[in-house]
């Protein structure tokens, strides 16, 4: 591992300033990911800002009747919170279904947002990847490429982002609420917080340089039956295959989100018109343009499939 | 972990590519190239307590807490597997919840109060679960065997809490049962494969708290 210095920020903003200043620093959160990554030199940080101990480990209601969820919440904490397993139990279901119990109680809701592509080839130092290196090209095109995305990728990456807090978030419609350095806030919807991987699969949010995520907040609830599925090789403790973040409403209308397909959690509201005509229609309107490749063409079957399983799920 | 390159790297391919990064940081990539070797280490100091015990450290900010517990404390009951987060053979408790060690920076832990495998009962006086992993047979090797334990005494504590898991069915409502416990206990990998023996003693444990 590279050597850094270390600080404990004293505010938001402060942290955020901090980071602008030093192109070479890096926030750090429960660092199940960014440790990870700095032991393979994948990540080589010269500085850290530890973000822990500023207030954003509250779960606060709006006032419009919603969620605020500090950025350091833990996803166990999250997970476990009365009023999220109530009303968004899709986000209950979806971070239940990451990670191991050890991981859940050190990563964070920004952490998670923000954790890197578990593509074998960005992994690999020896492999070219433009994710990790712009411009050196990208082993995993012609490569093995069963754990890669099908939908929205580019000539430059086809990873896909691993999380499956993220998925239920995007169908919870979230937004993530951030600081800059000169101390202005904003609001990112979900739906632009990630990006497609383009010429730049590097960049991989709408963050800028320095920009620290402060909470994510849900709107008030949807109701509905909430679902989330995770197709893996292993039934715990594997990423996903595919997975589906689901709502599912009375009248047969709903919401429908997909992991494990993109370098992004892959939601269409074109394809959620077509709910009420049935599950094939509105997949088949979800994986129009699919790109897929010999080794993972099955994960178009098995998206259809887990789709058509949680609407029939939800309209029970 | 067959089947799933992304956490399926092998204990062997970890350890060398970390020695392909120690031995030829020029060929483990273009940040690597960017950390000339010159780099002096930072140290930084830090105190918490660790078995009851207050400790104070100064140490090179990369330290692990499962470096600082076994190199600098030398309780070398919590093992280093992967490092890398995925057998789970390091987890600890810091503040009551169980974390993998390898993944978190013991700079990071100021004012915590830690428990390890030594810290949960000793050859004369053992914790239930040691006790029941004895009786059970619950493990070959015995490697993993410190992390199963500080991880199955934090686990019951989850499900007493009401934290629900993959498998609740109903997530307002956990139950304890065999599934429940395979599923919490997921991120404690045994090679040696003892794991039914397991589920029976952290089953024996939890029905005589109960
Ligand atoms: C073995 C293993 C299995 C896993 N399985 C799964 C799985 O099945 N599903 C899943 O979803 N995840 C899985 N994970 C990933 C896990 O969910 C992430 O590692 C975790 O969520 C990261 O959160 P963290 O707080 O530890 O982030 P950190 O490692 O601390 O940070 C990650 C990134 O976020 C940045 N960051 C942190 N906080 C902020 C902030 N406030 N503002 C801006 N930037 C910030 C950091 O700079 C860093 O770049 C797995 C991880 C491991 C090791
Ligand atoms: S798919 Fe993306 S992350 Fe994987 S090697 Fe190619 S550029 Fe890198």
């Amino acid at each position: 591992m590279r050597p850094f210095t270390y600080e404990r920020a004293a505010s938001p903003a402060e942290a955020a300033a901090a980071a602008a200043r030093n192109p070479e620093a890096r926030f750090i959160a429960g660092g199940t990911n960014l440790l990870d990554l700095m032991k393979l030199r994948i990540e080589a940080p010269a500085h850290l800002i530890d973000v822990n101990h500023l207030g954003l480990d509250r779960i606060e209601e709006t006032p419009e009747g919603g969620l605020r969820i500090g950025a350091m919440v833990r996803n166990t904490d999250l997970a476990a919170h009365a009023k999220v397993r109530r009303d968004y139990a899709v986000l209950t279901r979806a971070l239940v279904a990451g990670a191991s119990g050890q991981l859940r109680n050190k990563a964070t809701t920004a952490g998670n947002l923000l954790q890197r592509t578990r593509c074998p080839y960005f992994y690999d130092t020896d492999m070219a990847c433009n994710k990790r290196s712009p411009g050196a090209g990208c082993a995993a095109i012609g490569g093995f490429t069963r754990h890669h995305a099908v939908l929205g990728t580019s000539d430059a990456c086809i990873a896909t982002h691993p999380s499956d807090m993220a998925v239920a978030l995007r169908v919870l419609d979230a937004s993530v609420e951030t600081v800059k350095a000169d101390g202005t806030t904003r609001s990112i919807p979900m739906a632009d917080f990630h990006r497609l991987p383009g010429d730049t699969p590097h960049v991989e949010t709408a963050l800028e340089q320095g920009e620290l995520i402060t909470a994510v907040t849900l709107p008030p609830p949807a109701g509905g039956v909430q679902l989330y599925r995770k197709v893996r090789d292993r039934a715990s403790y594997a990423f996903a295959l595919v997975s589906v973040a689901a709502i599912v409403q009375r009248d047969g209308s709903g919401r429908v989100a997909l992991g494990g397909v993109a370098h992004k959690p892959w939601r269409l509201e074109a394809a959620e018109a077509e709910l009420k005509r049935g599950a094939k229609p509105a997949s088949d309107s979800l994986l129009a343009g699919a790109r897929p490749t010999p080794h993972n063409e099955f994960k178009l079957r098995l998206a259809e499939r887990a789709i058509a399983s949680v609407l029939a799920e939800g309209r029970n | 972990m067959p089947g799933s390159p992304d956490i399926g790297t092998s204990r062997r391919d970890v350890f060398l590519a970390g020695a392909a990064c120690a031995a030829a940081p020029g060929a483990a990539g273009a940040h690597a190239q960017n950390a000339a070797a010159a780099e002096a280490p930072s140290m930084t100091g830090v105190a918490f307590t660790v078995n009851g015990t207050p400790r104070n450290l100064v140490l090179d900010t990369r330290t692990t807490l499962l470096d600082a517990l076994r190199e600098h404390l030398h309780l070398t009951g919590s093992k280093k597997g992967c490092d890398h987060g995925q057998c789970g053979a390091c987890t600890v408790m810091v503040g009551g919840r169980r974390i993998n060690a390898c993944l978190s920076l013991a700079v990071m832990h100021e004012g915590d109060t830690i428990t390890t495998i030594e810290g949960l009962g000793t050859p004369g006086d053992l914790h239930p679960m040691q006790s029941a992993f004895i009786s059970h047979d619950g493990y070959q090797c015995g490697y993993c065997t410190p992390g199963q334990i500080c991880s199955s005494v934090a686990m019951l504590e989850e499900i007493k809490a009401g934290i629900p898991s993959h498998v609740s069915g109903d997530l307002n409502r956990v139950a304890l049962s065999e599934a429940e416990i395979r599923e919490r206990m997921s991120g404690n990998i045994c090679r040696c494969g003892a794991y039914s023996n397991i589920v029976e003693a952290i089953v024996e444990v939890a029905g005589r708290q109960a």
